[in-house]
């Protein structure tokens, strides 16, 4: 599939809108149906375009939330700044049309011939591409171990919560909660440092496959931490959003 | 404004060379830092779209679009893909 999407032309089409899912106050979940669609692998992003009646146009990049073969789902954080995600959690509607384009990028993909041990770093709404691992994963009967790390601020913060309650076999969710905890939580309770790697991911020795998703500056801390801890760079796969969720 | 990465442009890329581009290997023309694509700097909303070095910060290449135009310069590179 990787090779035939590698020449495919690029095009702008319309897709429906077939159901919205609150996942947080502030999250939503589009599961769309996309009339020419390719197939897509996990990890990768498609690209919304919105058009105002005056003509102004505005694009921005998403990752896929679900597993290749499953219907196309993007998840997305509303930014109160933002000109596109306040749209996208709280106008759109089950029915609507979306202009769309993707699936886009071969860097930040995982397939089960990738192997591992994986490591699955998440801030945030970072955790979106890596829930369509995790699920690509499962689908395909993949056995690689996984441990994901999510930071979040809050548990209620917390996007894909029940179904990171339950995860598959040999996939441990460990969660850290930045701003504030319920009352007798007894998970992490600070932002990701050096220490806190050293407690909950494998060694350099395992020859880990790290995948890192979040705020930049939770991205550049963790990376960072996990080359300095022995990672080799290029088994550390990055993928920064910009100063957007918390974590 | 902060900055993300190469994988956020990865359409604009693709629009512009035809092919996926985050995965490809780039070499930055004024250190010679070697990284992929996705692994580079990209500010979103400079005047158009910026990309740079992580190693020395050097800008690799500019992408600003007129109407139907994509402008493109690629002048910090020393190669690509």
């Amino acid at each position: 599939m990787a090779g035939t999407a590698l020449r495919r032309r690029l095009t702008w089409q319309v897709a429906k809108v077939s159901a919205v899912t609150a996942e947080t106050a502030s999250v939503r979940t589009l599961t769309l149906d996309v009339p020419d669609w390719p197939g897509h692998q996990a990890g990768q992003h498609l690209d919304i375009r919105l058009t105002a009646e005056d003509g102004y146009v505005a694009e921005r990049s998403y990752s896929i939330a679900s597993a290749p073969g499953e219907p196309v789902e993007i998840t997305v954080e509303r930014l109160d700044d933002g000109e596109v995600s306040p749209y996208l959690t709280d106008e759109l509607r089950a029915g609507d049309d979306l202009e769309l384009r993707g699936p886009i990028g071969g860097y930040f993909v995982w397939e089960p011939e990738d192997g591992g041990p994986l490591l699955l770093m998440a801030g945030g709404s970072g955790i979106v591409p890596l829930r369509s691992i995790l699920r690509h994963r499962e689908r395909t009967g993949s056995t690689v171990p996984v441990r994901l790390l999510y930071s979040s601020r809050t548990l209620d913060d917390v996007i894909y919560r029940a179904e990171l309650d339950q995860p598959a076999g040999g996939v441990e969710v460990i969660h850290t909660l930045t701003r504030s905890q319920p009352p007798g939580w007894s998970g992490y309770a600070r932002r990701v440092d050096a220490a806190l790697l050293a407690e909950v991911t494998w060694p350099a020795t395992a020859t880990p496959l790290a995948y890192v998703c979040g705020p930049t500056s939770f991205v550049e801390a963790v990376s960072q931490a996990l080359v300095e801890s022995g990672y080799p760079p290029e088994r550390v796969k990055t993928e920064r959003f910009g100063a957007t969720g918390g974590t | 404004m902060e900055a993300v990465d190469g994988n956020a442009i990865g359409g604009l890329l693709h629009e512009v060379f035809g092919t996926e581009m985050t995965d490809a290997a780039s070499v930055c023309g004024s250190c010679g830092a070697a990284r992929r694509v996705a692994e580079l700097t990209v500010y979103l909303r400079a005047p158009g779209t910026v990309v740079r070095c992580r190693s020395c910060d050097s800008v690799l290449m500019v992408f600003v679009k007129v109407h139907d135009r994509t402008c493109v310069d690629l002048l910090g590179l020393a190669a690509l893909g």
